[in-house]
């Protein structure tokens, strides 16, 4: 692994890093592993959705891959350059599933087009819909992406759309057949966090396929975040390949994503103005 | 005849096949994860063996890079 600086003290804890940490401490064996993320009726081994763009080389993205426990991959279609080396290889040695993305897509029509390559390329018919509205914010153009979804799932794809925190537009992608729905937490790459968890939270409530949150994830709290408003995974990619530790922040989210989803299944306390007393109020020695 | 492959217009034998400028680019018969655009409409790889290209023609070859 490509990951430096990993302590002795941590590998003696961890074993190796990117190996499995004790997962099963202090709660029911088996609890995360039988539940598990199903979208259009096929069961992946992750919550967490990895983004392959930013890695620095395919040897860090790999590492990242491989920490992070995923099951399913994003990935761009470009021109091919014949010199540079198979992205490919690195998926399949992972072992992981392919998602393709219409990433750099203004319009549906482009969209759709990628989308039609795309599965002419990887033979899957899973697609990550991105219709972006400008370059400079890359947030979704709402009227475009329900365009598209609705082409995309007529042609028989199973579309997940990269979509903005509105939960009539997240209704309008369900409601076109959509198999999920991926709002954004922040803008891409930004690392913001959810900006807005109440709409996220209103997503959750308002539509019935799978909940994904995409883009704008920081860190591993803003992941368990995602994960305890409900939602049923995370998708991020600039927060693990742009990390100082591509590996470590991989780790670090596939824990957030577990303990928020522990977290939201244990049903947390309310939230209280005043103080509620935990240790007994009588039996004082005055 | 020329084409315009990948964005850089190339010098083709007149009986071309999409499957021979495939060839040609990427340096193997049939690479994996590749897709073909031909004038901007997908060409499935069962027909890049029979697709012969006109003078002009635009093709796009297009696979798998980093992305989020």
């Amino acid at each position: 692994m490509a990951e430096t600086g990993t302590s002795a003290a941590r590998s003696d804890a961890w074993g190796v890093w990117g190996g499995n940490p004790p997962r099963n401490r202090g709660r029911q064996p088996g609890e995360l592993e039988t539940d598990q993320l199903t979208i259009a009726g096929e069961q992946l081994p992750s919550r967490l959705i990895l983004g392959t763009g930013g890695a620095t080389s395919h040897a860090a993205l790999e590492a990242a891959i491989r920490a992070s426990g995923t099951g399913l991959v994003t990935v761009a279609l470009r021109r091919l350059d014949p010199g540079a080396p198979s992205l490919l290889d690195v998926v399949e040695r992972c072992g992981v599933r392919v998602l393709p993305n219409t990433a750099g897509c203004y319009t549906a029509t482009e969209a759709v087009r990628l989308a039609h390559l795309a599965r002419e390329a990887f033979d899957t018919a899973w697609v990550k819909l991105e219709v972006i509205g400008d370059e400079e914010t890359l947030l979704p153009d709402a009227v475009e992406l329900v365009t598209a979804a609705e082409r995309l799932v007529e042609d028989g794809f199973t579309v997940l759309p990269y979509t903005t925190d509105d939960p009539i537009i997240a209704q309008r992608l369900a409601d076109a057949g959509c198999a999920a729905v991926m709002p954004l937490g922040a803008p891409i790459g930004s690392g913001l966090g959810i900006r807005n968890p109440h709409n996220i939270a209103l997503i959750r409530q308002k539509v019935t396929v799978p909940v994904i949150l995409d883009a704008g994830i920081g860190t591993a709290s803003d992941a368990a975040l995602a994960m305890e408003l409900g939602c049923d995974g995370v998708l991020l990619a600039s927060a693990v390949t742009r990390a100082e530790h591509p590996a470590r922040m991989a780790e670090a989210m596939r824990l957030a994503v577990d303990a928020g989803r522990l977290a939201h299944a244990a049903g947390r306390i309310p939230r209280r103005l005043y103080a509620t007393a935990s240790s007994p109020t009588g039996g004082l020695p005055w | 005849m020329q084409l315009v492959v990948n964005a850089v217009t190339a010098d083709v034998d007149d009986a071309a096949t999409i499957a021979d400028v495939v060839r040609d680019l990427a340096g193997i018969a049939e690479p994996r994860g590749v897709a073909v655009a031909l004038n901007g409409a997908v060409v499935p790889k069962a027909s890049w063996a029979e697709t012969r290209p006109a003078d002009g023609d635009t093709i796009d070859v297009l696979t798998a890079v980093q992305g989020g």
